[in-house]
């Protein structure tokens, strides 16, 4: 009974994916028949010039911000959990995980509009690190659970200095959820659209990737859409079996 | 070294780029619309009425339905689920987690497309109906409220199983032995024991699908087709077509209450329970 109910649920949250990995495998390009095993799908995705602009977009908006969150998320969940926070602090570390992100977009369409400053990809980089710091910022306080405060009196005891103590003692216990949390910030910003595509201006020279996609998908689907889906799911496991290593704490400790 | 110096950084960020363009929003939804879709500044109250407007409100109630269908659907489903993850070896459990969290890693627009695949009229699921002999002609179920709710189940049953889990596995087992030898079957200690002991995961669960359906814009817009309007999809239109961004304002921000009223509720529902 457990089993086939699994079995079930594991289908419906498998089938979906597998079915899009077979039809870029499939040479008729449609979903409705199969033409045989074919790669043509993946020589074409390779030979469009738009996809390879747009996921360098991508991965420049995905680094730079995560590079940024990942200091500022980092640097609040030490704030956080070493000296005490307040209700204040906790809301606004919060916020910005549970905001819909379609008024976070409006609001920063607007707040950018009325400054008015030219949107691109420095505007998106900005917006999302506003979701990646509390990301990053709620990662890293998880590993402050196997963190013993005595051990910063310790280290103070013996003479260490406060550059010393962060480096050798508090940086390496938090440096799994650093990773973990920078993995996860680079995911959420490589995968998010409406954000992106409010805050990207008019123009092309700024599409990233999830935009291109949303494009293909609302407006005339092509089959390379397929084997780039592929390509991305596989992606996306690949960096979360990553972040699982790290936070399991193989790293360090 | 260590005072709240640190907190600054981030804090000035989110402040800087979420709560000043919150507060921009909330004073534009006072505003009126300009001849060209600019802000007329002239103080009132009118796009908050225009919200409660038939034509509007309507929406609203749809958006609410949907949100309220999925997230009971994947608290119905995903219940099971993670009382049966329980039932494991503790290695296996973990196993099962992960595999059961995995695809909430990928693209949310690639998730939502591989359905458009599934439930399209010449689609697969349509296909194996017709071949097995259960229908003749296809039953059009992509672009209907049928599979917006089925893609936002897709998309966050994840999250439910965990969340029940999470709750599951901190229960005492005990209990529920106790519960089977006094007599109790299967159903009455499901119902009176297990369910009452989990309820903070299921809430969670519940308000955590709830509030990110009834603003999800992606969804219905490609499940959905545009066939009917999201809130999501109704401040897009404000903000981009019609461009009448103060009522857009006040829509996000009653958006913004209806959440921040269920995340207090669920607080509410915590704190009883403790």
């Amino acid at each position: 009974m457990k089993k086939i109910y699994l079995i079930i649920i594991f289908g419906f949250l498998y089938i979906p994916i597998l079915t899009l990995i077979a039809l870029s495998f499939n040479r008729s390009g449609l979903p409705t028949s199969w033409g045989g095993f074919s790669t043509e799908w993946y020589v074409q995705l390779f030979q469009n010039e738009k996809i390879f602009k747009a996921l360098f977009n991508t991965v420049i908006v995905a680094t730079i911000s995560t590079l940024i969150a990942g200091i500022l998320g980092t640097l609040l969940a030490m704030g956080m959990e070493i000296k005490k926070s307040n209700k204040f602090v906790e809301a606004t570390a919060f916020i910005p995980m549970i905001i819909p992100d379609i008024v976070l977009a409006i609001a920063l369409l607007s707040f950018f509009t009325l400054l008015q400053l030219t949107l691109g990809l420095h505007s998106i980089i900005m917006s999302h690190v506003v979701f990646n710091t509390a990301f990053v910022c709620a990662v890293v306080r998880t590993r402050f659970k196997y963190f013993d405060h005595n051990i910063i009196e310790a280290s103070y005891d013996l003479g260490g200095k406060y550059t010393i103590t962060f480096i050798k003692i508090i940086f390496p216990i938090i440096l799994p959820g650093v990773i973990a949390g920078c993995l996860l910030s680079f995911t959420l910003s490589f995968d998010e659209f409406i954000i992106a595509f409010f805050t990207a201006g008019a123009g092309s020279s700024s599409t990233t990737l999830p935009m291109l996609i949303y494009s293909m998908i609302r407006f005339g689907v092509t089959p390379e859409i397929n084997a780039l889906s592929t390509f991305i799911i596989l992606f996306s496991f690949i960096i979360v079996l990553i972040s699982q290593r790290s936070v399991k704490g193989k790293l360090l400790i | 070294m260590f005072n709240n110096k640190l907190v600054l950084p981030g804090l000035v960020w989110i402040s800087l780029f979420l709560l000043i363009p919150c507060l921009i929003v909330f004073t534009y939804s006072f505003f009126e619309r300009g001849v060209y879709g600019g802000i007329e500044y002239n103080f009132n109250f009118e796009n908050y009425t225009r919200s409660f407007k038939w034509t509007y409100f309507k929406i609203l109630l749809t958006s609410g339905q949907i949100a309220f269908i999925s997230a009971s659907v994947a608290v119905f489903i995903g219940f099971p689920a993670a009382y049966f993850i329980t039932k494991f070896d503790s290695k296996i459990q973990i196993f099962l987690l992960f595999f059961i969290m995995l695809p909430f890693w990928s693209n949310y627009l690639i998730r939502t497309y591989s359905w458009m695949v599934l439930l399209n009229n010449q689609g697969l699921i349509n296909n194996a109906l017709i071949q097995i002999g259960i229908i003749e002609e296809p039953i059009r179920m992509l672009y209907t409220k049928f599979s917006v709710v089925v893609g936002l189940v897709y998309n966050y049953l994840p999250f439910v199983v965990l969340s029940i889990y999470a709750s599951l596995s901190t229960m005492n087992k005990e209990v529920i032995e106790a519960s089977e030898d006094l007599g109790g079957n299967f159903f009455n200690t499901l119902f009176r024991i297990i369910v009452p002991m989990c309820l903070p995961g299921i809430v969670a669960g519940f308000i955590f699908v709830f509030v990110l359906s009834i603003g999800n814009f992606i969804t219905p817009d490609l499940l959905g087709g545009g066939r009917f309007l999201m809130i999501g999809n109704l401040i897009y239109d404000q903000f981009l077509s019609a461009r009448d961004w103060p009522f857009g304002s006040s829509l996000s921000l009653i958006l913004v209450i209806i959440m921040l009223s269920l995340l207090f509720l669920q607080s509410l529902i915590l704190a009883r329970k403790k």
